[in-house]
């Protein structure tokens, strides 16, 4: 089953991104091998329609859910509609943050965590 | 005659340049002068003129709706929209194990994000199925009246909408020709002051002897060339001390003359001026002398645009 973490960096040592839409990289692992695949968020600096893109992104990609700081309204509507699990506020490691995954330790957020814009800076 | 005030940073004084030119203008000719604010996202003409407003318009702009039942979720929608207003979110279409053939109607869902919007109409025209149709969206109004006799646009934008040029085009769509039209546009340098100044026969710029005054003049400048509009600069407290006692009046006077950019009128840092805007006084009603001044400012651009 694949999910996905948004990080810092394109590695499983690296932080995770506390942005959903704007985060830097998307790493999206399969978490019976932890093989996974790093994607450079192409819509970082996009002027509007980060998170709605990153959604879209994480639909192609039939990830199970998601792992991230805080999701926007745009990109919650998007990942809902798409069936994907949104678990927001985590931090740390993302290797770790997996593993609390599959230990189940994350409950799916029933809502937004940021407002629009919330990733700009 | 349309004159268009602008000014690169706010707070110089472009509404006390137009509508204390409004006034002057209507107090001394026969003719009409209508009076266009333009500053849509923070509208202040009004406090000073105080108009009778007479219409009140609803404005509207196209956003696109799916006709779900034509809807194939092809994504070509979502593909041609570069402000990722429409996501096309197909349902998996993972094989069968039975059939051993993809699941035949995927289907999906098309999400529309209308505050992403900019309402190019690119997704229904490209939509291989017809099966986007547009429909209104309000983002502000319109208000239309009179001041005396001068007449009274402004438009007014909702709280939290991002883009006010349709708003700015729906005001200036009043504008009549062969009248004298003031048109007091938004600071900055962006699109909605770019939209608003479009079309004038002239623009004065208004500025200030401060050092974001004359960096945001020379930004102004730059783009009033590219617009290729004749223009000229009012400079606003003139004397205004800055934290090192000194005033920056001779950089801009200067600068314009380095540039060949007229000085059309010089308002020193005045007190009695501060105190009739602070209640919503014109100064020209504070002050009846600078009437005059404002007539002769009218004059020079009528001159300098007959050359």
């Amino acid at each position: 089953m694949n999910i996905c973490v948004t990080a810092q960096n394109n590695n499983l040592e690296s932080q995770v991104d506390p942005r959903f839409g704007r985060c830097n990289c998307f790493i999206i692992v399969d978490t019976e091998t932890m093989k996974f695949e790093a994607i450079n968020n192409p819509s970082i600096s996009a002027t509007g329609g980060a998170g709605v893109q990153a959604g879209q992104l994480m639909a192609s990609k039939q990830v199970k859910a998601v792992l991230s700081g805080n999701i926007g309204p745009n990109a919650f509507q998007s990942l809902q509609q798409a069936g994907i699990d949104i678990i927001s506020g985590v931090s740390g490691n993302v290797r770790e943050a997996i593993e609390r995954y599959k230990k189940g330790e994350f409950k799916p957020t029933q809502g937004p965590s940021a407002n629009s814009k919330f990733g700009m800076s | 005659m349309i004159i268009s005030i602008a000014s690169g940073k706010g707070g110089t004084g472009k509404t006390t340049v137009a509508v204390n030119l409004a006034l002057s203008l209507s107090s001394a000719y026969v003719g009409t002068i209508q009076i266009i604010d333009c500053d849509v996202e923070e509208p202040n003409a009004h406090i000073f003129l105080k108009p009778h407003i007479t219409k009140t318009l609803p404005i509207s702009i196209p956003v696109p709706r799916v006709i779900e039942k034509r809807c194939t979720y092809c994504g070509k929608c979502q593909e041609v929209c570069v402000y990722n207003a429409i996501a096309v979110i197909k349902n998996s279409t993972q094989n069968d194990p039975l059939t051993d053939s993809q699941t035949s109607a995927p289907g999906g869902k098309v999400l529309i994000f209308p505050e992403l919007c900019h309402s190019c109409g690119g997704c229904s025209l490209f939509c291989p199925e017809k099966a986007i149709e547009e429909v209104g969206r309000e983002i502000g109004i319109i208000q239309i009246g009179t001041a005396g006799n001068i007449e009274f646009v402004d438009g007014k934008l909702n709280i939290g909408e991002a883009m006010s040029p349709p708003l700015i085009r729906a005001v200036k769509k009043n504008i009549t020709n062969n009248k004298v039209v003031i048109i007091d546009a938004p600071p900055g340098t962006s699109c909605p002051v770019i939209g608003s100044i479009k079309g004038s026969d002239y623009c004065i710029l208004v500025t200030e002897p401060t050092p974001f005054g004359m960096n945001d003049l020379i930004l102004a400048v730059e783009v009033i060339r590219k617009l290729n509009i004749a223009f000229g600069v009012v400079i606003n407290r003139t004397d205004i001390p800055t934290a090192s006692g000194q005033t920056g009046y001779q950089e801009v006077e200067n600068y314009c003359s380095k540039e060949n950019i007229p000085v059309l009128m010089r308002i020193p840092f005045d007190r009695k001026i501060a105190e009739s805007y602070s209640k919503g006084i014109p100064m020209v009603e504070f002050i009846p002398e600078y009437i005059t001044k404002f007539i002769q400012l009218f004059n020079n651009i009528k001159k300098s645009n007959h050359k």
